[in-house]
């Protein structure tokens, strides 16, 4: 009986954490480049209602995803030009997309579907999961059938898209010269500048990749999680990638780290609603949704590890002359 | 470069209304789109709540909780401070000023209660600000941050303390009980009878002799002189010895103070009781009048009328136009905080050519005109 708790719990952590990582790695990306990316949350929630909707237009999830990654980009070149052409100011810009979007995906969700903000059920039109071949003969072997059936095979191939991003999101920041650039852009711009590389262009790419990075975090819960778009579905998934990412130190690896631990809070939540524990009794779910919060704020307080941002973050390029 | 070679006017006015406009026109197309006339819908909305008396009170009513939140953002904002969690702070007030009541509301007269409520609200509202105030200061933990995750420890917090301990005995609606009718905010109908049964109060008074007192504080105070001067430039500020910290704990601590002061309104002159998530999104739009205000007390008044004339407005409108719905105005909040707030300067250099063409005398040799 305990050991179908943890395995649930792993399970569901696994089921959890790729709406954290995809948003996290993209804010990676703006952030690096020296774009502060408050937005990420109206990002997501602009593309889960994309995706949800055009799916169930098309009834084909596939197209819905293509969609939510035409809107997420479309609102991550909104915030380059505030952020890089007019050199506005890039937590604002953030906010008003996170509040503008959303108003919008209720109005418009209102207005195709009539169905309070919600968009129709894609019943078997979401992401199928994967199941690996072999899963039914294993079925029966202990732990191990459930090791290879639950938690390598039978997710979406989102899940796998996920984690798989997380080595290759590594080696294009350290390793190719593009993650040089972008580096050196969030940390000082004037030295890539003085070195004949562009500021503005090498940030617009930046916030470019944030964008179709972002929008699978939306498609995931939209298409894959839930179904079908409902208001305010993302619930602060956005805030809570920026955390991650200030958590992990704005490096890929550890930042991935924060993002399932998260998801384990995330699926300890679930889990513990409504269970009786030893000496504590019952804890209410709303307390236990506080801890990622709360954890956060401890980690921004320098008490548990020392986190530092890329210097120049925030601040528009002026070119010297 | 900046904004610095435009006239007062220009900047302080005439750039802000065009942002102002370019937001609206964005609405305008996206109610196109959704097939319905805009021009209708703002004779719709100007109707509602400006030139009907009883409509003209909602809107200032709901502009009474605005300039609160306004003013917190604005306050917090003229040290350097984006303080995004107005909202939290906000709900956490309404809490402060539950206490409050439901200790004292058996006991005292109403003229002592209401200013107890107030003093509760306000109390509260500073302590959810301290933290993220204090950890700023002394750890230079990033407030922005901060401020959104005590947001959202407000919300899961405030639902356990109301779902938990406030609910009376029996009842299923998670809010508190129904406070003593001492404890309402006297109404101005009583003295203007010509507003009808609208929850227009004394809040309204207030707001106004916050919004001077802001003023005079910020502009006329040596205190106001440092906070601008932290704001400014922290570095100098420091050097020419402002104690950088302590400006930004007690900067903090008035702008979460103002913020718990609006839920007096929305909880003392409306509803009369604590309910789950009453703040509704105030906390937010006071970002975007801050903006769109300039953080200037004229200005701040100016735009809370405008958002109360939305919300109100909005409301009539989406009982006539279903396709209209009041989240329409949360968008539109989010374009005039786009506009207004990170754009503000977007047609400075239009502006700046138009007037270096009027005036040969500055313009810049650069440039054609």
């Amino acid at each position: 009986m305990e050991d179908l708790h943890i395995a649930t719990i792993v399970v569901s952590t696994i089921r959890n954490a790729p709406v954290l990582m995809f948003a996290a790695l993209a804010g990676l990306f703006a952030e690096r480049s020296g774009v502060v990316d408050i937005g990420l949350e109206g990002k997501i929630l602009g593309s889960a209602f994309a995706s949800a909707a055009v799916a169930y237009a098309t009834q084909n999830p596939w197209y819905g995803v293509l969609a939510g990654v035409a809107v997420s980009t479309a609102l991550a070149l909104v915030q380059a030009f505030v952020s890089i052409t007019q050199k506005g100011n890039q937590l604002v810009c953030g906010i008003a997309i996170n509040i503008a979007m959303s108003g919008l995906t209720f109005v418009l969700a209102q207005f195709f579907f009539q169905q309070g903000g919600r968009t129709p059920d894609l019943g078997d039109n979401r992401l199928a999961e994967i199941v690996l071949p072999g899963t039914a003969a294993l079925d029966n072997v202990p732990f191990l059938g459930w090791l290879y059936g639950h938690v390598i095979g039978g997710h979406s191939v989102l899940v796998y898209a996920a984690f798989a991003l997380v080595p290759v999101v590594h080696w294009v920041v350290y390793h190719s010269r593009f993650g040089l650039r972008l580096r050196a852009c969030g940390e000082n711009p004037h030295a890539l500048d003085a070195a004949g590389v562009s500021v503005e262009r090498t940030r617009y790419l930046a916030m470019f990749v944030a964008g179709v990075l972002c929008s699978f975090s939306g498609a995931y819960l939209a298409i894959v999680q839930s179904g079908f778009f409902l208001r305010d579905m993302s619930a602060g998934a956005g805030y809570l990638a920026l955390t991650a990412l200030v958590f992990g130190n704005w490096r890929p690896l550890h930042t991935v780290l924060g993002c399932l631990m998260f998801g384990l809070f995330g699926a300890i939540q679930i889990q513990l609603e409504g269970v009786d524990l030893p000496v504590v009794g019952r804890i209410p779910g709303s307390l236990i949704q506080m801890i990622p919060y709360v954890v956060t704020v401890v980690v921004l307080a320098g008490l548990m590890a020392k986190s530092v941002a890329p210097k120049a973050i925030g601040k528009p390029f002026v070119k010297s002359r | 470069m900046t904004k610095t070679d435009l006239p007062r006017w220009a900047t302080g006015f005439v750039l802000p209304l065009l942002n102002l406009l370019s937001a609206l026109l964005v609405a305008a197309l996206v109610i196109r789109l959704l097939g319905e006339s805009p021009i209708e819908s703002l004779t719709i909305l100007v109707n509602s709540a400006i030139v009907n008396p009883e409509g003209l009170a909602y809107t200032l009513f709901y502009a009474s909780t605005f300039v609160f939140t306004g003013l917190a953002v604005s306050v917090a904002m003229q040290a350097g401070l984006f303080n995004i969690g107005a909202e939290g702070q906000m709900y956490v007030g309404g809490l402060g000023l539950t206490i409050a009541m439901l200790a004292f509301d058996a006991h005292l007269p109403g003229w002592l209660l209401i200013p107890a409520g107030m003093l509760g609200a306000a109390l509260f509202g500073a302590l959810w600000a301290f933290l993220p105030g204090w950890l700023q200061a002394k750890r230079g933990s990033h407030v922005v941050v901060t401020t959104i995750m005590f947001n959202f420890i407000a919300a899961s917090l405030m639902n356990f303390i109301i779902v938990k301990y406030l609910i009376p005995e029996g009842q299923q609606n998670p809010a508190s009980r129904v406070f003593a009718d001492g404890a309402a905010l006297p109404l101005l109908s009583t003295w203007f009878p010509q507003l009808g049964d609208t929850p227009l109060n004394i809040a309204l008074p207030l707001a106004v002799v916050a919004l001077a007192a802001y003023g005079i504080l910020v502009w006329r105070s040596s205190w106001g002189y440092r906070l601008r001067a932290t704001g400014l430039n922290a570095r100098a500020a420091h050097y020419a010895g402002v104690r950088i910290s302590r400006t930004i704990v007690v900067t903090m601590l008035i702008s979460g103070a103002l913020a718990g002061f609006a839920a007096v309104n929305s909880v003392l002159g409306s509803t009369h009781y604590l309910s789950l998530n009453f703040p509704a999104g105030a906390g937010f739009v006071g970002i975007a009048i801050a903006l769109m205000g300039r953080q200037h007390p004229v200005g701040i008044f100016l735009s809370s009328v405008l958002f109360g004339a939305l919300i109100q407005g909005g409301f009539d409108l989406s009982l006539e136009k279903p396709n209209i719905p009041q989240e329409t105005f949360i968008f539109i909040q989010g374009l005039i905080i786009l506009f207004c707030g990170a754009m503000e300067n977007l047609y400075a250099p239009a502006l700046r050519r138009l007037l270096g063409a009027a005036r040969p005398r500055h313009a810049t040799t650069k440039e054609p005109a």
